[in-house]
């Protein structure tokens, strides 16, 4: 059992640049292939955004990363999730431990009906935490790392739901922060938030990547070209599943994208 | 066809660019025309007529300012917007060449000419035309234009460098005549940079079409460096 936990999650992976290798990655629902064929590494300490006109498959993609598909009935994931080098698309795997290393963050803020304490220590404690002070330095740590902490500090024991949406979101994050993940996944993490709060989000996306390796799902083009180092532009292909059209550095996808569909969604023409 | 709006944004823009352009070929040509005629008060007038030039140079950057703050674009609709940003100000510029030319009309006073001006004018009249077509090859997107008008620069350079020399030949047949001879070199001069400008605007049209950011590169180093050896 884990009796502390030391937040240094990036030291040992210094030396590898991908964190992440996804390879020949298809996502089927039932018999429909929702997703063929991605091909992509993810950078350590980088942002990678996911953009691409609704129902092309990102989120789906993202799911994929932290199994999160295993929850859906009929899904079946196909490929290789190579994460510092283990493939963890495969039998055998801790499926548990995928998702502690692999965090994720969702569109809509969703604390649990719970303090705002309880809600950071959760991870945690479901990992064997017990002991109080080892809990509340975690919870301080943690929510230090979401730059929630200032404002959250005197009132620990209040609900979760009682604090604004973009406080909210940042309780989130550092519920998400707490179990001490490598990757953090984002789905929208901003779409339900006032544009303060989204710049907000988008500063601790800055200051997180020092430490974690970031992928973000976001409809928000600005937002992609605002946040990112890299940017994987998808599409859905003519039998409906979704493709990977491009992938390279968000300063290029943005500003001269090689492939014409690129181009036309960056460009507000298409999507 | 979405973000028609914004498409007839950019139309709207590269129209006033045409506008511009024309402005500056005018006064370009206008303030040659009153060198070669004397005509102080038509000079006066392109002097003067400059500041619309100027203002017309702040009415498209601002259109500009607006549609990059609202439409927020991206890709190709960046690098056109971007691009335009740099064409208006290289035409104010080469607005001010004219003023220039008008100014030393002015300055000149009741000087004669040191001789009549044939290559001059041709000189303008080349710049002129190769203006023109590069903003049309800017509207267009034209990139074989864009590519190949640049060459052309040595027709003006060629120009430059001949009345260089005949000048030069009047000086030293007769030392006094270096006053008129400078009015008439430093004319050449404004109207070689003109041609130059030329080359940028290119440049920014090969940008606009291919994303790529480079210089064009320029005969007239070779010029002054022939220039130089010769002496």
């Amino acid at each position: 059992m884990v009796t502390k936990i030391e937040i240094q999650p990036q030291e040992k992976q210094v030396t590898s640049a991908n964190k992440v290798e996804v390879k020949n990655l298809s996502v089927y629902y039932g018999k429909f292939r929702a997703v063929a064929n991605i091909n992509m590494n993810i950078q350590t300490n980088k942002i990678t955004a996911i953009i691409g006109p609704s129902g092309c498959g990102k989120s789906t993609l993202l799911r994929s990363l932290n199994r999160m598909n295993d929850l859906t009935p009929n899904a079946r994931v196909e490929g290789e999730i190579i994460l510092d080098g283990n493939n963890l698309n495969t039998t055998g795997v801790d499926i548990v431990d995928v998702r502690r290393r692999v965090g994720m963050v969702f569109q809509r803020p969703n604390p649990f009906p719970k303090s705002i304490y309880d809600n950071v220590a959760y991870g945690p404690r479901l990992y064997g935490v017990r002991g109080k002070s080892d809990l509340e330095e975690i919870v301080e740590k943690s929510l230090k790392q979401a730059a929630l902490w200032d404002e959250v500090k005197d009132k620990l024991n209040q609900s979760g739901l009682s604090i604004s949406g973009g406080q909210q979101q940042r309780l989130c994050i550092a519920r998400a922060l707490a179990v001490e993940p490598e990757v953090i996944l984002m789905d929208e993490p901003a779409s339900a938030l006032d544009p303060i709060s989204t710049l907000r989000i988008e500063e601790l996306m800055q200051e997180l990547k020092q430490n974690y390796t970031i992928i973000i799902v976001t409809h928000n083009m600005q937002q992609a070209a605002r946040v990112s180092n890299f940017t994987a532009m998808m599409m859905i292909n003519d039998e409906r599943a979704g493709t990977l059209v491009e992938f390279d550095d968000t300063q290029i996808i943005f500003t001269n994208p090689k492939d014409k569909r690129t181009e036309d969604y960056v460009t507000g023409r298409f999507g | 066809m979405l973000r028609k709006t914004f498409e007839s944004e950019i139309k709207q823009v590269k129209d006033n660019v045409l506008i511009l352009g024309s402005m500056v070929e005018k006064a370009l040509l206008d303030s040659v025309e009153a060198l070669k005629k004397r005509d102080i008060n038509e000079a006066q007038k392109i002097f003067a007529e400059d500041k619309a030039i100027n203002k017309k140079r702040f009415e498209i950057e601002s259109q500009l300012m607006v549609l990059i703050a609202t439409q927020q674009p991206m890709a190709k609709d960046l690098r056109i917007l971007a691009s335009t940003l740099e064409i208006v100000s290289e035409l104010e510029r080469m607005g001010d060449y004219a003023k220039g030319i008008a100014n030393i009309n002015i300055r000149m006073g009741d000087e004669t000419l040191l001789k009549p001006l044939i290559d001059v004018p041709r000189m303008a009249t080349k710049g002129v035309d190769m203006l023109h077509r590069a903003l049309t090859a800017f509207v267009h997107e034209d990139m074989e234009t864009a590519r190949k008008l640049p060459m052309e620069d040595d027709e003006v350079d060629a120009l430059y460098n001949q009345i260089y020399r005949e000048l030069m030949t009047y000086v030293i047949a007769d030392p006094k005549t270096i006053e008129r001879a400078n009015w008439l070199l430093w004319v050449a001069h404004n109207l070689e940079r003109f041609a130059d400008r030329v080359t940028n605007i290119c440049e920014r049209t090969i940008f606009i079409v291919t994303g790529e950011m480079g210089e064009i590169k320029s005969t007239d180093e070779e010029f002054w460096k022939q220039q130089h050896q010769e002496k």
